[in-house]
């Protein structure tokens, strides 16, 4: 389909409001069940998690802060004793099968070299330690979860091309061991290929997701991350990967330059629109037919009628805070609300290019102007825009929530898009509960009322 | 390095960001990496601010590592002025801007060149001061500032206001029911004839900031925050000050004394009469305060040598340690807090009140003592609330750090004579649920065992595929009935007899709200 504009790019001063990428531990040290989260920073990145992290700190969680004092900064103490000292006492206590340090800005900046010692402490202490460098003087966000399957993907097993596919397990793999045990048996017709999906989803959601495949016969071999640290899949050579989520363009690169996987760059599955782009971009990569996509897609669309007519017409402003919002926006367009503006911390333009296109596809479809994509926006900016513009809707974080709120402009909190159940066409529903839950608050108040929560604050 | 899961008070920075955003039309920069501007969050959430939260952050990202922040921070000072027209911009540093030893103070003398807005820098070290000593530092710091000027250009007005007032230092944003204690002190001051001069930082200007010295006396409520200006203000000005909190009923007497004694240096200058509150207080304590009479009551007697544990900020801790053991006749076995810089004034203030005093900053340590000492109830943070639901044990919060239960929409104060009603069904309630859970559990518990669900469920018509029996377990606990429910019914219409993962996900794309 040809496109009358291109999309418009622009990059801001970069003053905006995100989460600091450490709180990829929230969700991962959940996801990987036999994991230790250890973030080596200061107290400013413990008082971060432990707010923002709410109550699943009163649950005992598998992370915990090494926090640096003055000696560690001035060297007078020794780094790889003093990590030693605490993942002996993590050991000990926890006895988890890998323990996954989180670098942050105060390790870059005095360069305490934690590739380094990870891998003579690993000797020493026996369990994997894996280094992934979130930090926020690099990334924003969800990216901190790209650096850690970035740093994950580097232990998974060898991938032995076999001309016969397998199924099944594969297999209990120590990480020192490259590979053993790899039984090309048990062939069936489902697989075609081996697919490994990469980013870290609930674990219905993900078998949701691979459900969706194996109803057009594609097996899917394994996940980065996977439920436990030792069944992470097998990659290599004739291994195809593909990303679930927007931000895992580091992961992506591992996995094509170091572990010579093929990636497939598809839309993401998140709104029907998306799940079905997706799957059928699976398919045409591994030759296979989509079956029933249509039907299927259209059936989700008239499922969720009842939403669509609460936001159809109105006006959407991304500020940008988790990477999510190119897909987001995409889905929002074809759900026929107006996009103002898609805020995003980083855009990386060859990751999301299948999506970008999928985004300029729906425009032209949908009849809707094309949105200005803003990266590293100036929230300052953005709220000046918004008061001229006076959006429906305002997607953003919770600094900014309450104040819109206060000036009449609906908001809804960004941060529950990362940790909602966004993916897949079953899913669809739940977006929408989310999107359009201010909106529908709005409606539902008895007329007259509503002026009661009018606010006075001005520009 | 040490292992940390949970901090009770947080990093310096924290704190001269509250003090900062206390004050009004005073702007903050932090220089600091992308991500450390929650602050904004907390204070939006917590305090459900109606206003963005004037701070902002210079960001540091690998630019700045390489070639230094250069013009970067003075032009994002100079923006922030041009912006916003703040009275005063902050400059802060935060733990990872102090390892970069830059010459921050270099940029402020520079952006206050260019600048219509007072800058000054945070005078805080990251790895020294936690955020209570650093926000006690921030606001002498700017009270310093701006009184120190004011002498230097003859603006200063050191003469007393006519009638009696006095200052309240130490009222900041989000902090623990302060909104309300603050109030509540307002009032009892005005109840003395005492009106306020200023409240700082809160909602103050700094314009405002000379006239400080025309009180008659300041007042702290909390030791934690304001001291430090109190102390200055002594020196420089000659102002006394009362460092006692009023919580509590022999507290606020105490107060009140002190409030008297302290008037009376002037009273009869000024006024031409000696001021005395002793009848003020009687009937405060009779009829305003239940608390006197409850601890007399039978419901209080009920309570007598039962055990409790306490901890939290030193002016908390100790106040409520007074409370239960002097006011209550409640044991207390363990007295605590995590405020190790004011180790020696806590240790004399809950001495002979309770069995042993802890001073640790970490909440295992606090955890495995509750779980010796097995109290009836617990006083402490929402940290302790949560060892105590581990535990089984009733627990009243009494000391940040806040949680957005502790910004209550209603009148709580935890100072003066409502204050003492407060804390005291805060202490009945917490008792009183230990003891009630304890009773239901001797008679049975809720006789609801025999009560069915609501579920549709037939298990004659239906059967779950074993691949779909084990989905819902993925499944949060408490949707899981409700779509097993969905499903089944799903089921049922469209004639499926047995449940598939299929089956379910096709019931889930199909329901309606």
């Amino acid at each position: 389909m040809k496109t009358p504009e291109t999309l418009a790019f622009e990059c801001e001063t970069g003053n905006y409001h995100t989460f600091c990428p450490i709180s990829c531990v929230a969700w991962l040290y959940q996801k990987i069940e036999d994991s230790f989260f250890l973030v080596v920073g200061t107290k400013t990145r413990g008082y971060f998690l432990q707010n923002a992290l709410g109550v699943t700190i009163f649950a005992e969680p598998r992370y915990a802060m090494a926090e640096l004092e003055e000696g560690d900064i001035s060297a007078q103490l020794n780094d790889q004793k003093e990590l030693e000292k605490i993942c002996l006492q993590i050991r000990d206590d926890r006895n988890p099968s890998v323990i996954i340090w989180i670098g942050t800005c105060t390790t870059e900046i005095v360069k305490m070299d934690l590739e380094g010692i990870a891998p003579k402490l690993e000797k020493q202490i026996g369990i994997p330690i894996v280094v992934a460098r979130a930090n926020g003087l690099d990334y924003a966000f969800t990216q901190g979860e790209d650096t850690a399957l970035a740093a994950m993907a580097h232990r998974c097993p060898e991938y032995k091309h076999c001309k016969t596919n397998r199924q099944g397990e594969i297999g209990r793999i120590g990480i020192q061991t490259t590979s053993d045990n790899k039984s090309p048996s048990q062939g069936s017709e489902l697989t075609r290929s081996n697919l490994v999906l990469f980013g870290s989803l609930p674990s219905s959601v993900a078998s949701q997701l691979n459900l969706e495949l194996k109803r057009q016969s594609i097996y899917v071999s394994g996940w980065l991350p996977s439920q436990k640290y030792d069944e992470l899949p097998g990659l290599g050579e004739g291994v195809y990967v593909c990303g679930v989520n927007p931000f895992l363009s580091r992961t992506a690169t591992t996995l094509m330059r170091r572990r010579k996987c093929q990636l497939i760059g598809a839309p993401f599955p998140i709104g029907p629109d998306g799940t079905r782009a997706w799957i059928e971009k699976i398919c045409s990569v591994l030759n296979i037919n989509p079956d029933g996509l249509e039907e299927r897609e259209s059936l989700i669309w008239k499922n969720i009628e009842d939403y669509i007519q609460v936001i159809t017409g109105k006006s959407v402003f991304f500020m940008g805070d988790n990477l999510l919002e190119i897909s987001m926006a995409r889905f929002s367009i074809r759900c026929g609300m107006i996009v103002y503006e898609i805020g995003i911390p980083y855009m990386d333009r060859r990751y999301q290019a299948a999506e970008l296109l999928l985004l300029q596809q729906t425009c032209v479809r949908m009849k809707a102007p094309l949105p200005r994509i803003v990266e590293k926006p100036d929230n300052y900016g953005q709220v000046q825009r918004m008061q001229e513009m006076k959006p429906h809707l305002a997607i953003t974080g919770m600094a900014h929530a309450n104040p819109l709120e206060a000036r009449n402009i609906d908001t809804k909190w960004s941060v529950e898009f990362t940790f909602a159940q966004i993916h897949g066409s079953s899913n669809a529903r739940d977006i929408l509960e989310l999107v359009t839950r201010p909106l529908r608050r709005g409606g539902g108040f008895t007329p007259g009322f509503r002026s009661l929560s009018k606010q006075t604050i001005g520009g | 390095m040490k292992l940390a899961y949970w901090m009770y008070a947080g990093p310096a920075h924290i704190g001269t960001l509250r003090v900062a955003s206390s004050f009004r039309n005073v702007h903050a920069i932090m220089h600091a990496p992308l991500g450390d501007d929650y602050f904004n969050v907390m204070r939006s959430m917590l305090e459900r601010e109606r206003d963005f939260t004037p701070v902002t952050a210079s960001v540091v990202d690998r630019h700045v590592l390489a070639r230094g922040s250069r013009d970067k921070v003075v032009s994002n000072i100079s923006r922030k002025g041009e912006e916003q027209r703040p009275d005063l911009i902050v400059l802060t540093p935060t733990c990872t801007s102090s390892i970069l030893q830059e010459d921050l103070q270099n940029f402020v003398d520079r952006a206050s060149l260019y600048s219509e807005s007072d800058v000054i820098l945070a005078d805080v070290n990251h790895y020294r001061v936690n955020e209570l000593q650093a926000s006690d530092k921030t606001l002498e710091q700017i009270v310093r500032y701006y009184l120190d000027r004011a002498s230097k250009e003859g603006m200063s007005n050191r003469s007393l206001t006519d009638a009696p007032s006095a200052n309240i230092i130490g009222i900041l944003t989000p902090g623990f029911h302060n909104q309300h204690d603050c109030r509540e002190l307002k009032r009892l001051l005005g109840e003395l004839g005492v009106s306020i001069n200023q409240i700082i930082p809160e909602g103050e200007f700094l314009k405002n900031l000379k006239d400080l010295p025309r009180a008659w006396f300041n007042t702290v409520p909390y030791r934690e925050m304001g001291l430090m200006s109190a102390t200055f203000l002594e020196k420089e000005y000659g102002m006394p000050y009362i460092s006692t909190t009023p919580i509590g009923i022999s507290n606020a007497a105490d107060f009140i004394t002190q409030v008297e004694k302290l008037l009376n240096l002037w009273a009869p200058v000024l006024l031409g009469r000696k001021l005395n509150y002793d009848l003020y207080v009687e009937n405060q304590t009779k009829f305003v305060s239940q608390a006197a009479w409850f601890s007399k009551s039978i419901d209080c007697q009920n309570l007598a040598g039962k055990e409790a544990v306490v901890f939290g900020d030193a002016t908390h801790a100790a106040s409520i340690t007074k409370i239960l053991a002097g006011e209550m006749g409640i044991r207390v076995s363990c007295s605590g807090t995590y405020c190790k810089h004011d180790v020696g004034r806590f240790n004399e203030q809950v001495q002979g009140l309770c069995d042993e005093v802890l001073i640790t900053e970490d909440h295992t340590e606090v955890g495995d003592t509750i779980a010796r000492i097995e109290p009836s109830a617990i006083f402490g943070t929402q940290m302790e609330r949560h060892i105590g639901k581990r535990i089984d044990i009733p627990c009243g919060v009494i000391s940040s750090p806040v949680h957005i239960q502790n910004f209550p929409l209603g009148y709580r104060p935890f100072l003066g004579y409502e204050g003492t009603n407060q804390i005291a069904d805060l202490i009945y309630n917490s008792f009183n649920l230990g003891m009630e859970d304890h009773s239901l559990d001797v008679f049975g518990g809720h006789d609801t065992k025999g009560i069915s669900t609501k579920s549709l469920s037939d298990k004659k018509n239906i059967d779950w595929s074993p691949e779909a029996e084990s989905e819902p377990k993925r499944i949060p606990g408490f949707v899981r009935g409700k779509i097993k429910r969905n499903t089944e019914v799903f089921a049922k219409q469209n004639n499926i007899s047995e449940v598939t993962i299929d089956v379910m996900y096709a019931a889930k794309e199909r329901s309606s709200p």
